[in-house]
Protein backbone atom coordinates (compact mmCIF):
# COMPACT_ATOMS: atom_id res chain seq x y z
CA UNK A 1 0.00 0.00 0.00
CA UNK A 2 1.62 3.48 -1.00
CA UNK A 3 0.54 6.77 -0.83
CA UNK A 4 0.33 10.06 -2.56
CA UNK A 5 -0.42 13.41 -2.15
CA UNK A 6 -0.84 16.64 -4.09
CA UNK A 7 -1.55 20.22 -3.09
CA UNK A 8 -2.60 23.23 -5.05
CA UNK A 9 -4.38 26.61 -4.65
CA UNK A 10 -7.22 26.56 -6.88
CA UNK A 11 -10.43 28.74 -6.00
CA UNK A 12 -8.65 30.69 -3.58
CA UNK A 13 -8.47 27.51 -1.28
CA UNK A 14 -5.68 24.90 -0.53
CA UNK A 15 -7.35 21.60 -2.56
CA UNK A 16 -5.59 18.57 -1.90
CA UNK A 17 -5.61 15.11 -3.50
CA UNK A 18 -4.80 11.71 -1.36
CA UNK A 19 -4.23 8.43 -3.37
CA UNK A 20 -3.86 5.08 -2.01
CA UNK A 21 -2.75 2.11 -3.64
CA UNK A 22 -0.43 0.05 -5.79
CA UNK A 23 1.09 2.40 -8.19
CA UNK A 24 1.01 6.35 -7.49
CA UNK A 25 3.97 7.01 -9.05
CA UNK A 26 3.15 5.84 -12.36
CA UNK A 27 2.41 8.91 -15.24
CA UNK A 28 -0.69 7.81 -15.96
CA UNK A 29 -1.69 8.55 -12.40
CA UNK A 30 0.19 12.05 -12.43
CA UNK A 31 -1.68 12.70 -15.41
CA UNK A 32 -4.74 12.19 -14.16
CA UNK A 33 -4.72 14.21 -11.21
CA UNK A 34 -3.53 17.01 -13.18
CA UNK A 35 -6.59 16.68 -15.34
CA UNK A 36 -8.65 16.96 -11.99
CA UNK A 37 -6.92 19.91 -10.52
CA UNK A 38 -7.44 21.59 -14.33
CA UNK A 39 -11.28 20.78 -13.71
CA UNK A 40 -11.53 22.88 -11.03
CA UNK A 41 -9.08 25.29 -12.54
CA UNK A 42 -11.50 25.66 -15.23
CA UNK A 43 -14.37 26.44 -12.80
CA UNK A 44 -12.14 29.08 -11.33
CA UNK A 45 -12.35 30.88 -14.47
CA UNK A 46 -15.95 30.27 -15.40
CA UNK A 47 -17.35 30.70 -12.07
CA UNK A 48 -14.71 32.74 -10.00
CA UNK A 49 -16.77 36.22 -8.97
CA UNK A 50 -12.98 37.08 -7.53
CA UNK A 51 -11.88 37.07 -11.53
CA UNK A 52 -13.44 40.49 -13.75
CA UNK A 53 -12.84 38.32 -17.15
CA UNK A 54 -15.09 34.70 -15.45
CA UNK A 55 -18.42 34.55 -17.43
CA UNK A 56 -20.36 34.79 -13.79
CA UNK A 57 -18.95 37.89 -13.45
CA UNK A 58 -19.77 39.10 -16.70
CA UNK A 59 -22.80 38.17 -16.12
CA UNK A 60 -23.25 40.06 -12.80
CA UNK A 61 -22.35 43.28 -14.82
CA UNK A 62 -24.88 42.70 -17.51
CA UNK A 63 -22.11 42.18 -19.78
CA UNK A 64 -23.49 38.30 -21.01
CA UNK A 65 -26.93 36.92 -21.36
CA UNK A 66 -26.76 33.90 -19.34
CA UNK A 67 -28.21 32.26 -22.41
CA UNK A 68 -25.00 32.75 -24.17
CA UNK A 69 -22.89 31.83 -21.91
CA UNK A 70 -20.69 28.48 -21.52
CA UNK A 71 -22.75 24.99 -21.40
CA UNK A 72 -21.15 24.16 -18.05
CA UNK A 73 -22.31 27.98 -17.08
CA UNK A 74 -26.15 26.82 -18.42
CA UNK A 75 -25.64 23.58 -16.38
CA UNK A 76 -24.56 25.18 -13.18
CA UNK A 77 -27.54 27.97 -13.16
CA UNK A 78 -30.16 25.19 -13.99
CA UNK A 79 -28.36 23.17 -10.65
CA UNK A 80 -29.10 26.39 -8.85
CA UNK A 81 -32.79 26.26 -9.60
CA UNK A 82 -33.20 22.69 -8.90
CA UNK A 83 -31.25 22.95 -5.62
CA UNK A 84 -33.56 26.73 -4.34
CA UNK A 85 -36.47 23.96 -5.12
CA UNK A 86 -35.23 21.11 -3.59
CA UNK A 87 -34.38 23.36 -0.32
CA UNK A 88 -37.58 25.54 -0.46
CA UNK A 89 -35.62 28.54 -0.87
CA UNK A 90 -32.94 28.25 1.67
CA UNK A 91 -30.57 27.81 -1.03
CA UNK A 92 -29.90 30.36 -3.52
CA UNK A 93 -27.86 31.59 -5.86
CA UNK A 94 -29.10 35.49 -5.46
CA UNK A 95 -26.51 36.80 -3.38
CA UNK A 96 -26.06 40.69 -2.20
CA UNK A 97 -23.10 42.36 -3.83
CA UNK A 98 -21.05 44.78 -2.04
CA UNK A 99 -23.32 47.59 -2.63
CA UNK A 100 -26.08 45.11 -1.13
CA UNK A 101 -27.65 44.33 -4.83
CA UNK A 102 -28.92 40.89 -5.66
CA UNK A 103 -26.66 39.14 -8.34
CA UNK A 104 -26.02 35.90 -9.77
CA UNK A 105 -23.54 33.98 -6.99
CA UNK A 106 -23.29 30.19 -7.73
CA UNK A 107 -20.42 30.11 -5.79
CA UNK A 108 -22.68 27.99 -2.91
CA UNK A 109 -22.92 25.30 -5.56
CA UNK A 110 -20.23 25.58 -7.60
CA UNK A 111 -17.69 24.18 -4.91
CA UNK A 112 -19.26 20.94 -5.01
CA UNK A 113 -20.32 20.93 -8.16
CA UNK A 114 -16.54 21.36 -9.55
CA UNK A 115 -15.13 18.72 -6.99
CA UNK A 116 -17.84 15.92 -7.78
CA UNK A 117 -16.40 16.79 -11.16
CA UNK A 118 -13.11 16.57 -10.41
CA UNK A 119 -13.36 12.96 -8.22
CA UNK A 120 -15.16 11.76 -11.37
CA UNK A 121 -11.91 11.71 -13.12
CA UNK A 122 -9.64 10.56 -10.06
CA UNK A 123 -12.66 7.58 -10.37
CA UNK A 124 -11.22 6.55 -13.82
CA UNK A 125 -8.21 5.67 -11.77
CA UNK A 126 -8.76 1.96 -11.23
CA UNK A 127 -7.12 -0.11 -8.44
CA UNK A 128 -6.64 3.63 -6.12
CA UNK A 129 -8.42 4.84 -3.69
CA UNK A 130 -9.04 9.12 -3.64
CA UNK A 131 -9.67 11.37 -1.01
CA UNK A 132 -9.98 15.26 -2.49
CA UNK A 133 -10.36 17.32 -0.06
CA UNK A 134 -11.70 21.25 -1.01
CA UNK A 135 -11.37 23.82 1.27
CA UNK A 136 -12.90 21.68 4.02
CA UNK A 137 -15.43 19.71 1.93
CA UNK A 138 -14.35 16.40 1.36
CA UNK A 139 -15.17 14.00 -1.65
CA UNK A 140 -13.96 10.65 -1.96
CA UNK A 141 -14.09 7.25 -3.87
CA UNK A 142 -12.12 4.54 -5.86
CA UNK A 143 -11.85 1.12 -5.20
CA UNK A 144 -13.75 -0.98 -3.24
CA UNK A 145 -12.38 -0.93 0.25
CA UNK A 146 -10.47 -4.35 1.15
CA UNK A 147 -11.52 -5.46 4.45
CA UNK A 148 -8.31 -5.68 6.42
CA UNK A 149 -9.80 -6.37 10.21
CA UNK A 150 -5.67 -7.10 11.16
CA UNK A 151 -4.39 -4.42 10.51
CA UNK A 152 -6.47 -1.47 11.31
CA UNK A 153 -4.21 1.43 10.75
CA UNK A 154 -6.32 3.18 8.62
CA UNK A 155 -5.17 2.17 5.42
CA UNK A 156 -7.37 0.74 2.52
CA UNK A 157 -10.35 2.48 0.66
CA UNK A 158 -11.97 3.36 3.86
CA UNK A 159 -11.48 7.78 4.77
CA UNK A 160 -12.27 8.72 8.11
CA UNK A 161 -13.54 12.59 7.31
CA UNK A 162 -12.54 14.33 11.07
CA UNK A 163 -15.81 16.64 11.58
CA UNK A 164 -14.25 19.82 13.13
CA UNK A 165 -15.90 21.31 15.52
CA UNK A 166 -17.12 24.58 15.19
CA UNK A 167 -16.83 26.00 18.60
CA UNK A 168 -13.18 24.89 18.89
CA UNK A 169 -11.54 24.47 15.65
CA UNK A 170 -8.57 22.76 17.43
CA UNK A 171 -10.71 19.49 17.78
CA UNK A 172 -12.51 16.80 15.90
CA UNK A 173 -16.28 16.54 17.27
CA UNK A 174 -17.39 13.63 15.28
CA UNK A 175 -15.46 11.13 12.85
CA UNK A 176 -17.08 9.66 9.82
CA UNK A 177 -16.01 6.98 7.82
CA UNK A 178 -16.74 7.15 4.09
CA UNK A 179 -15.59 5.28 0.89
CA UNK A 180 -17.88 7.02 -1.41
CA UNK A 181 -19.25 10.52 -1.36
CA UNK A 182 -18.93 13.98 0.09
CA UNK A 183 -19.39 15.46 3.25
CA UNK A 184 -19.58 18.93 3.54
CA UNK A 185 -20.10 21.64 6.26
CA UNK A 186 -21.24 24.81 6.56
CA UNK A 187 -20.94 27.23 9.18
CA UNK A 188 -19.11 30.83 10.07
CA UNK A 189 -16.42 29.34 12.01
CA UNK A 190 -13.38 30.05 9.26
CA UNK A 191 -14.79 33.30 7.42
CA UNK A 192 -17.83 34.60 9.63
CA UNK A 193 -21.14 35.46 9.01
CA UNK A 194 -20.77 34.70 4.96
CA UNK A 195 -23.90 32.81 4.84
CA UNK A 196 -27.12 34.60 3.03
CA UNK A 197 -30.50 34.02 4.53
CA UNK A 198 -32.53 34.63 0.87
CA UNK A 199 -36.02 34.66 3.58
CA UNK A 200 -35.09 37.06 5.58
CA UNK A 201 -32.53 38.86 3.71
CA UNK A 202 -29.63 38.67 6.12
CA UNK A 203 -26.40 37.11 6.80
CA UNK A 204 -26.59 34.15 9.54
CA UNK A 205 -24.73 35.39 12.01
CA UNK A 206 -24.77 32.34 14.78
CA UNK A 207 -22.11 29.51 16.05
CA UNK A 208 -22.05 26.31 15.33
CA UNK A 209 -22.35 24.15 11.69
CA UNK A 210 -24.21 21.41 10.21
CA UNK A 211 -22.24 18.93 8.34
CA UNK A 212 -24.05 16.76 5.18
CA UNK A 213 -22.87 13.31 4.24
CA UNK A 214 -24.03 11.42 1.02
CA UNK A 215 -23.78 10.20 -2.44
CA UNK A 216 -23.20 13.49 -3.86
CA UNK A 217 -20.36 16.50 -2.45
CA UNK A 218 -22.75 18.79 -4.29
CA UNK A 219 -25.78 17.97 -2.89
CA UNK A 220 -24.16 17.55 0.62
CA UNK A 221 -23.00 20.49 0.46
CA UNK A 222 -26.22 22.38 -0.97
CA UNK A 223 -28.17 21.23 2.06
CA UNK A 224 -25.50 22.29 4.34
CA UNK A 225 -26.19 25.46 3.71
CA UNK A 226 -29.94 25.27 3.60
CA UNK A 227 -30.05 23.60 6.70
CA UNK A 228 -27.68 26.45 8.00
CA UNK A 229 -29.74 28.99 7.17
CA UNK A 230 -33.18 27.52 6.95
CA UNK A 231 -35.85 27.13 9.01
CA UNK A 232 -35.68 24.27 11.07
CA UNK A 233 -38.92 22.87 9.86
CA UNK A 234 -36.79 22.24 6.46
CA UNK A 235 -35.15 19.41 8.73
CA UNK A 236 -38.29 17.36 7.58
CA UNK A 237 -37.91 18.03 3.70
CA UNK A 238 -34.53 17.12 4.10
CA UNK A 239 -35.41 13.86 5.56
CA UNK A 240 -38.38 13.26 3.08
CA UNK A 241 -36.62 13.86 0.07
CA UNK A 242 -32.34 13.96 0.57
CA UNK A 243 -32.20 9.97 0.13
CA UNK A 244 -29.42 8.77 1.31
CA UNK A 245 -27.85 11.85 3.11
CA UNK A 246 -27.46 11.98 6.75
CA UNK A 247 -26.97 15.70 8.58
CA UNK A 248 -24.96 16.01 11.37
CA UNK A 249 -25.85 19.66 13.38
CA UNK A 250 -22.96 21.01 15.39
CA UNK B 1 -10.08 40.64 -1.82
CA UNK B 2 -8.67 36.92 -2.03
CA UNK B 3 -6.16 36.47 -5.09
CA UNK B 4 -6.25 33.17 -6.27
CA UNK B 5 -2.86 31.81 -4.97
CA UNK B 6 -1.82 29.23 -7.76
CA UNK B 7 1.99 29.93 -7.35
CA UNK B 8 2.83 28.97 -3.65
CA UNK B 9 3.22 25.09 -3.81
CA UNK B 10 4.79 25.42 -7.24
CA UNK B 11 8.15 26.61 -4.47
CA UNK B 12 7.35 23.99 -2.21
CA UNK B 13 10.77 23.74 0.03
CA UNK B 14 10.97 19.90 0.79
CA UNK B 15 12.91 20.46 4.08
CA UNK B 16 13.00 16.96 5.50
CA UNK B 17 15.60 17.38 8.65
CA UNK B 18 15.80 14.28 9.87
CA UNK B 19 16.17 14.75 13.81
CA UNK B 20 17.03 12.05 15.60
CA UNK B 21 14.82 10.72 18.81
CA UNK B 22 17.91 10.33 21.08
CA UNK B 23 18.31 14.33 20.42
CA UNK B 24 15.34 15.85 21.16
CA UNK B 25 17.22 18.09 23.80
CA UNK B 26 18.90 20.35 20.49
CA UNK B 27 15.59 20.52 18.61
CA UNK B 28 13.95 21.50 21.40
CA UNK B 29 15.71 25.02 21.05
CA UNK B 30 14.30 24.76 17.69
CA UNK B 31 10.73 24.48 18.64
CA UNK B 32 9.97 26.40 22.27
CA UNK B 33 6.53 27.29 21.47
CA UNK B 34 5.87 30.72 19.89
CA UNK B 35 9.43 32.17 19.78
CA UNK B 36 10.23 33.87 16.12
CA UNK B 37 11.82 31.74 14.09
CA UNK B 38 12.69 33.02 10.77
CA UNK B 39 14.47 31.44 8.57
CA UNK B 40 18.01 31.28 7.25
CA UNK B 41 16.74 33.07 4.08
CA UNK B 42 13.68 35.48 4.28
CA UNK B 43 13.38 35.04 0.63
CA UNK B 44 9.85 33.52 0.38
CA UNK B 45 10.34 31.88 -2.72
CA UNK B 46 13.57 29.26 -1.74
CA UNK B 47 14.73 27.83 -5.23
CA UNK B 48 13.48 24.15 -5.00
CA UNK B 49 13.86 21.17 -7.57
CA UNK B 50 10.44 19.88 -6.47
CA UNK B 51 7.64 18.84 -8.76
CA UNK B 52 4.98 21.15 -9.71
CA UNK B 53 2.34 20.09 -7.36
CA UNK B 54 4.28 19.12 -4.78
CA UNK B 55 3.74 15.67 -4.52
CA UNK B 56 6.22 12.74 -3.28
CA UNK B 57 5.01 9.47 -2.22
CA UNK B 58 5.71 7.24 0.86
CA UNK B 59 5.09 3.54 1.18
CA UNK B 60 4.27 2.56 4.81
CA UNK B 61 6.05 -0.27 5.97
CA UNK B 62 3.74 -3.45 6.66
CA UNK B 63 3.15 -4.85 10.07
CA UNK B 64 6.22 -6.83 9.70
CA UNK B 65 8.55 -4.29 9.50
CA UNK B 66 6.71 -2.00 12.47
CA UNK B 67 8.93 -3.97 15.61
CA UNK B 68 11.82 -1.41 14.91
CA UNK B 69 13.48 1.29 16.99
CA UNK B 70 11.79 4.62 18.44
CA UNK B 71 10.74 5.98 15.03
CA UNK B 72 12.89 8.93 13.50
CA UNK B 73 11.27 12.24 14.04
CA UNK B 74 11.27 13.43 10.77
CA UNK B 75 9.71 17.22 10.03
CA UNK B 76 8.12 18.89 7.01
CA UNK B 77 8.15 22.16 5.96
CA UNK B 78 4.91 23.53 4.12
CA UNK B 79 4.99 26.03 1.25
CA UNK B 80 5.06 29.53 2.24
CA UNK B 81 1.35 30.91 2.22
CA UNK B 82 0.89 34.19 1.17
CA UNK B 83 -2.06 35.26 3.97
CA UNK B 84 -3.09 38.56 3.77
CA UNK B 85 -1.30 39.54 6.36
CA UNK B 86 2.54 38.32 5.25
CA UNK B 87 4.19 35.29 4.62
CA UNK B 88 3.06 32.50 6.73
CA UNK B 89 5.31 29.43 6.66
CA UNK B 90 4.69 25.91 9.19
CA UNK B 91 7.12 23.22 9.95
CA UNK B 92 5.48 20.30 11.39
CA UNK B 93 7.52 17.16 12.89
CA UNK B 94 6.03 13.96 12.51
CA UNK B 95 7.18 10.72 14.70
CA UNK B 96 5.60 7.11 13.95
CA UNK B 97 2.47 9.01 11.73
CA UNK B 98 1.79 11.24 14.30
CA UNK B 99 2.64 14.76 14.27
CA UNK B 100 4.49 15.40 17.38
CA UNK B 101 4.98 19.24 16.90
CA UNK B 102 4.10 22.09 14.85
CA UNK B 103 5.36 25.62 14.47
CA UNK B 104 5.71 28.74 12.42
CA UNK B 105 8.72 29.20 10.84
CA UNK B 106 7.69 32.29 9.24
CA UNK B 107 5.10 35.00 9.84
CA UNK B 108 4.21 38.40 9.90
CA UNK B 109 5.77 40.56 12.32
CA UNK B 110 6.15 44.67 12.73
CA UNK B 111 2.87 45.89 12.91
CA UNK B 112 0.62 45.30 16.39
CA UNK B 113 -2.23 43.74 15.11
CA UNK B 114 0.55 41.15 13.85
CA UNK B 115 1.74 40.68 17.50
CA UNK B 116 -2.23 40.20 17.94
CA UNK B 117 -2.44 37.55 15.76
CA UNK B 118 0.85 35.70 16.34
CA UNK B 119 0.31 35.45 20.02
CA UNK B 120 -3.28 34.07 19.35
CA UNK B 121 -2.32 31.71 16.68
CA UNK B 122 1.26 30.63 17.71
CA UNK B 123 0.57 28.95 20.90
CA UNK B 124 -2.85 26.89 19.67
CA UNK B 125 -1.57 26.03 16.17
CA UNK B 126 0.78 23.09 18.22
CA UNK B 127 -2.37 21.86 20.02
CA UNK B 128 -4.27 22.41 16.92
CA UNK B 129 -2.29 19.99 14.76
CA UNK B 130 -1.45 17.34 17.57
CA UNK B 131 -5.11 17.34 19.05
CA UNK B 132 -6.39 17.15 15.01
CA UNK B 133 -4.65 14.31 14.18
CA UNK B 134 -4.55 12.19 17.37
CA UNK B 135 -7.74 10.84 16.98
CA UNK B 136 -6.33 8.79 13.72
CA UNK B 137 -8.02 10.99 10.39
CA UNK B 138 -7.28 10.95 7.22
CA UNK B 139 -9.11 14.55 6.45
CA UNK B 140 -10.62 17.39 7.93
CA UNK B 141 -14.17 18.82 6.76
CA UNK B 142 -15.28 21.96 8.54
CA UNK B 143 -15.63 26.13 7.55
CA UNK B 144 -14.42 26.80 4.13
CA UNK B 145 -10.68 27.31 4.84
CA UNK B 146 -9.66 29.89 2.40
CA UNK B 147 -6.14 30.45 1.25
CA UNK B 148 -5.35 33.35 3.72
CA UNK B 149 -5.14 31.44 6.59
CA UNK B 150 -2.47 29.63 8.91
CA UNK B 151 -4.39 26.55 8.26
CA UNK B 152 -3.38 26.68 4.81
CA UNK B 153 -0.13 26.99 4.86
CA UNK B 154 -0.15 23.95 7.86
CA UNK B 155 -2.56 21.62 5.53
CA UNK B 156 0.55 22.00 2.94
CA UNK B 157 2.76 20.50 5.60
CA UNK B 158 0.50 17.91 6.69
CA UNK B 159 0.09 17.04 2.51
CA UNK B 160 3.36 16.79 2.32
CA UNK B 161 3.82 14.02 5.19
CA UNK B 162 0.91 12.08 3.66
CA UNK B 163 -0.89 12.52 6.97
Amino acid sequence: MSRKAWVQQIMGMPISIHLRGKDVDSPMVAHVVEDAFDLLREADRLFSTYRDDSEVSRIRRGELDPEHADPLVQQVMALCRQAGELTRGAFTDQLPDDQGVLRFDPTGLVKGWAADRAANRLADLSGLAFCLNVGGDVVVGGTEPEPEPEVNDGSGAIWRVGIEDPRDRSRVAQVVELHHGGAATSGTAARGAHLYDPNTKMFVDRGGSVAVVGPSLMRADVWATALFVGPKSLMLRFSEVADGYRVISL
Amino acid sequence: MRRIVTTILSTISIMVLLFSYHTSSSSATVSASPVVQQPASSDPNPPSGSSKSGGISTTRPGPAAKPSPAPAAIAYTGGVASTRWGPVQVRITVRGGKVTRAQAVQYPQGRSQDAQINSYALPILDQEVVQKQSASIDTISGATVTSDGYLQSLQSAIDQAHL
